[in-house]
């Protein structure tokens, strides 16, 4: 174990440096990203892009800079080009909505997944099964920014039944908080709910041709048993891998585009905004933030696996 | 002669494929009676294990036909509702398969997968009484320290442990009839003559009706009673254990016992072989499906045999083969001993 952890901290270490190494390269890369001169205004004196230049030390070697721009994010000091403002502190409002967002579409997509996913395995060939195939591939094939058109058209906009944008704080009231973020939830989830039951279909498929499965019906269990103690339980084997990668991933990924059609105001959102205004503090921020999130839920996942599958053991080499 | 515990009449079994229906088997029946050990050899495909498995209603599904008569103390178990088979399962017939690397669930103790089978069927007993019961198992079928060992998981077991963990499951719940197909074929020749001991002491001990069901007739000489030789989804010849071994009447059976190597003979050069392939099921030879490999064919063949006893002296050894009786004497003897010649 502790072998285990020792090993994930010294890769995150690496990700993270890698990860800001490049985006502060391709920053860097892009016409027309000089930031003294989008911080002076379009028909600036060039005395004052100077001026601008030395006081937020532009003028220095890249390396310096990155090593300037590290060192700020991690002691809290880093300013926005952009509003000027604190990027840890705006990142720190925006997580807990962030993770709001997440956690409640991660909540819907394993739910519906694995249900979806388990029904049409137990049924494969059947009506349930093709209906529940079309759905799955109409939900992976939409995308987010349409389904989220069309649920703001119909859903708010038509029947007024859901509120188009804004976030409440679940400390202030949970029945707000959760009525804000149905929408965006789904949103989110349809995506994952469509992938997530189509692997677990396979997964169970191929599970139930195993010799285990075979021999857990000759003890004469019930179908239902044999089918979530024996194929279900280790058909959630793979999907723990999947659901450590996605869930990072969508916290600082997937969701920008939920955020940002929804107004919620999260981190993802922030990212979306700075992206637009080729604002560098808060996109290394976040994507740190980010790299950070998705690296720590694969750690997580690696230990549900272990505890799911015993031949598993973290930190040792394989036999 | 004792009622027979286990009848099975006229059974056919047929899978629909992409290629078509394919019959696996075609009409096989016995009697099994209390001690007895019926053995049903045969090569891969030949119907052995589908036969074994269609016994518990474990080849059910939406593709398969299942015709004929599996009797157990007289009720019928081809058309039985699924929890009344499930109350068979285990229960009165058990089971142990092919492969103990694969056969025990990777993600449960070995211990707690012997538990549920007789939770399955004993829903009133504590986890802590059907522990202890898992742990008495283990120990009969020979696992040491199995107060220890009921806790590991099965990839701590060595690959005799595991079939001896299986036979324990098979056992748990003390059933009259023990079906284990190829229960050796995975293990190394030294697991197997133990496997194969514990299996006839639990027959002779428990009066345990077994069908062992295998390819190697070596592990039929030991401790079969009568056997059953299959192929191409039909039983070619049955009789009593030394009616196979001293006086087998179907080529076919001629070309097993060949090619087996012993060692209380000369080792021939080359090991002896049934030449060619068994046939596909979805398109049999016309008349006697071991025909096109079988070096003693003529002009009758092509009309399927009836299984019947063909010598008067012995009514319970039947066979498939047209062949005069008088005559097979002669064509089995290969080099000296029993075999199948090669085709010219």
């Amino acid at each position: 174990m502790a072998r285990f952890a020792v090993r994930r901290l010294a890769g995150m270490v690496l990700v993270l440096f890698a990860v800001s190494v490049l985006v502060f390269a391709i920053f860097n890369l892009i016409p027309n990203s000089d930031p003294a001169q989008r911080l002076a205004g379009k028909n600036a004196e060039p005395i004052l892009v100077k001026s601008i230049e030395e006081d937020w030390g532009f003028d220095e070697p890249l390396p310096v800079q990155y090593w300037e721009t590290m060192k700020k994010i991690f002691s809290g000091e880093l300013i926005s080009y952009g509003d000027q403002l604190n990027v840890d502190e705006r990142i720190l409002e925006g997580i807990p909505i962030s993770f709001s967002l997440c956690i409640g579409a991660a909540v819907i997509w394993l739910l519906f997944g694995l249900l979806f996913g388990y029904l049409s395995a137990t049924r494969a060939g059947t009506w349930v099964d093709r209906v529940l195939t079309v759905g799955s591939v109409a939900g992976i094939s939409i995308p987010v920014f349409l389904i989220a058109t069309v649920f703001l058209y119909f859903l708010t906009y038509e029947i007024e039944l859901f509120p188009a944008s804004g976030y409440e704080p679940l400390t202030e009231d949970p029945i707000q908080w959760a009525y804000h973020l149905i929408l965006p939830w789904f949103t989110l989830a349809l995506l994952n709910i469509g992938v997530y039951s189509r692997v677990l279909r396979s997964s169970m498929l191929d599970v139930m041709n195993e010799d285990y499965v075979r021999t857990a019906r000759a003890k004469g269990l019930s179908e239902r048993r044999v089918m979530t103690r024996h194929v279900l339980r280790n058909s959630l084997i793979p999907i723990t891998t999947l659901f450590g990668l996605d869930f990072g991933a969508t916290l600082f990924g997937g969701a920008i585009i939920t955020e940002y059609l929804f107004s919620l105001g999260g981190v993802g959102q922030y990212a979306a905004d700075s992206v637009t205004n080729l604002d560098l503090p808060p996109l290394m921020a976040i994507t740190l933030f980010g790299a950070f999130f998705v690296v720590f839920f694969n750690a997580i996942a690696d230990l549900v696996y272990a505890y799911l599958d015993p031949r598993i053991r973290l930190g040792e080499s394989a036999q | 002669m004792s009622e027979p515990l286990l009848a099975v009449a006229d059974l056919r079994v047929g899978f629909a494929t992409e290629g078509g229906r394919l019959q696996a088997v075609d009409g096989v029946g016995f009697e099994l009676r209390p001690g007895e050990v019926l053995a049903i050899v045969g090569e891969s495909g030949s119907g052995k294990s589908v036969t074994a498995q269609t016994i518990m209603g474990l080849t059910r599904s939406a593709n398969t036909t299942i015709e004929g008569s599996v009797r157990l103390h007289g009720s019928e178990l081809v058309d039985a509702g699924e929890e009344e088979l499930r109350r068979v399962r285990g229960e009165q017939i058990g089971m142990v398969f092919q492969d103990p690397m694969t056969s025990l669930n990777p993600v449960y103790r070995v211990g707690s997968q012997i538990a549920e089978a007789i939770r399955a069927h004993r829903p009133g007993l504590s986890r802590q009484e059907t522990r202890e019961l898992a742990i008495e198992l283990l120990d009969s079928v020979g696992i040491p320290t199995a107060s220890r060992r009921v806790d590991d998981y099965p990839h701590e077991f060595s690959g005799g442990m595991r079939q001896r963990a299986m036979i324990a499951m098979a056992l748990a719940l003390e059933p009259e009839v023990l079906i284990a197909d190829e229960p050796t074929t995975a293990l190394d020749v030294t697991i197997q003559a133990q496997i194969l001991r514990l299996l006839a002491d639990l027959n002779r001990t428990r009066n345990l009706a077994t069908i062992l069901i295998t390819h190697d007739l070596g592990v039929v000489a030991e401790v079969a009673d009568r056997v059953m030789v299959m192929y191409a989804g039909r039983v070619v010849e049955e009789g009593n254990l030394d009616e196979i071994f001293y006086d087998p009447r179907h080529p076919y059976t001629w070309g097993l016992l060949g090619s087996l190597s012993r060692i209380d003979r000369p080792r021939p050069r080359r090991l002896p072989q049934i030449s060619g392939a068994p046939p596909s099921l979805i398109d049999l030879p016309q008349g006697c499906p071991f025909r096109p490999r079988c070096p003693h064919e003529f002009a009758k063949c092509t009309e399927l045999p009836p299984l019947e006893a063909r010598v008067p002296e012995a009514p319970h050894h039947c066979d498939r083969c047209w062949l005069d009786p008088g005559q097979k004497r002669e064509k089995r003897q290969v080099q000296g001993r029993i075999g199948l010649e090669a085709p010219a």
